[in-house]
């Protein structure tokens, strides 16, 4: 079977909106991965929301999310419940630079609790991010994701607390509390 | 079903200190390898009523009139590493027009912004993994690195593939470009022959007569690794 090389990686840069949120930069077409779950998908309502702070702490203004998830029922599209996308994509707040998703809850996945992947880029990001994010009021203990992360410690980098408001999660790309990114 | 693991030599290392901004933004820690589950294995589905009608026309998908620049058909197949063509996925570019401008609020560069000109389009690949776009040929435009470095003209590129984890955002440059070998976003990457994956080259056999000029760019996405069970 041949085998071609992957196309290399390249920084997303600091205008990725003109492309991947045209709405919102009106750049002339409409933004795409607005409805994870369209209005009467089962599940329950949920928010969530963070930011991703940089080695000296600051949060990034420019940079792009995207999340990816079962449904209830922790069923992927082309088998998920009629309406459910599964996929969202949120650029971060020019001021504060929060990032917010709103969705259903995600169900198990298998044996694997429920969670969100997320997939972030950004200028001086040369390589997409891959992380998850995992619900605090879950039982997150047998979770063979999580329990691949040799120091316990770090694993609460990839658990959103719960808030009245919304499910948050601060990534740290760097320093003390390094989020743990994937290689898939 | 599997897939093959990336190869890192054939991408930019997170840390390119050249690049100064990826100082403050790269993880320090190792990735975790992660046996690909169904997170990872499964991927967006979209469907031709997701896009306008005129989204891959960059020529005539924001303003009234025909933008300044170099009218150019960019265009390409996405292929997955074992090289079978993806087809129906999403193809997304955006780009500054032909004075080296983008229209964002926060690029604030002398060349002139086209009122004629967004700067973004998007396709779904057809059966056979084939893309195009028309649009002109963007401009080089300095930015705050060291004092003077000026990017390659470039397209920005993102492709989706039939898993999340095949995600990829990367950049097509134009064949005899000399800013390229300056760059230090593109000579982040490592290895001159994977610089070279990422540059457009002139495709007279698509040019269409006194009104484009064509490049081509092929997309490859990581590709699955056979399995005995597979035949
Ligand atoms: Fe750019």
């Amino acid at each position: 079977m041949t085998e071609l090389p992957e196309t290399p990686s390249q920084t997303a840069g600091p205008f990725v909106h003109i492309g991947l949120t045209p709405g919102a930069a009106r750049t002339g077409l409409l933004d795409l991965g607005t409805a994870i779950a369209a209005e009467g998908v089962p599940g329950t309502r949920i928010r969530i929301a963070g930011t991703i702070l940089d080695g000296t702490g600051t949060p990034l203004r420019d940079a792009l999310v995207e999340a990816w998830h079962a449904d209830a029922q922790g069923r992927y599209p082309p088998d998920a419940a009629d309406g459910f996308r599964g996929w969202g994509r949120a650029a971060c707040d020019p001021e504060s630079g929060e990032w917010v998703f709103d969705t259903i809850k995600p169900g198990a996945v298998g044996d694997q609790a429920p969670h969100v992947a997320l997939w972030i880029v950004a200028r001086g990001i040369n390589q997409g991010l891959h992380t998850r994010l995992y619900f605090e009021d879950e039982d997150n203990s047998s979770d063979p994701v999580l329990n691949l992360i040799e120091q316990p410690v770090r694993r609460d980098s990839l658990i959103a607390r719960r808030t009245d408001e919304a499910y948050r999660l601060t990534i740290r790309l760097q320093g003390d509390g390094e989020t743990v990114f994937f290689d898939p | 079903m599997t897939f093959r693991p990336r190869d890192p030599a054939r991408h930019p290392p997170a840390l390119a200190p050249a690049y100064k901004t990826s100082v403050t933004r790269s993880p320090r820690l190792p990735l975790l390898s992660l046996d690909p589950g169904p997170t990872e294995r499964t991927g967006p589905v979209f469907r031709p009523d997701d896009l306008g009608q005129m989204d891959a026309d960059l020529l005539s998908n924001y303003g009234e009139a025909a933008p300044i620049g170099e009218r150019i058909l960019i265009h390409g197949r996405v292929l997955d590493g074992n090289g079978r063509p993806v087809p129906h996925t999403l193809v997304e570019v955006w780009q500054a027009n032909a004075s080296g401008r983008y229209r964002h609020v926060r690029d604030g560069y002398v060349g002139a912004l086209d009122p004629d000109f967004g700067g973004c389009g998007r396709c779904l690949t057809g059966e056979d993994g084939t893309y195009a776009f028309r649009t002109v040929k963007p401009g080089a435009y300095p930015w705050r690195n060291t004092r003077n470095d000026w990017r390659p003209a470039h397209i920005h590129f993102s492709v989706f593939g039939t898993a999340f984890l095949q995600r990829l955002v990367t950049q097509c440059y134009f064949e005899g470009d000399p800013l390229i070998a300056r760059c230090p976003i593109a000579q982040s990457i490592g290895d001159p022959v994977a610089v070279d994956a990422l540059v457009a080259n002139l495709d007279m056999g698509q040019t269409r007569p006194f009104d484009m000029i064509a490049y081509r760019f092929d997309i490859v996405l990581r590709g699955r690794r056979a399995t005995w069970f597979e035949t």
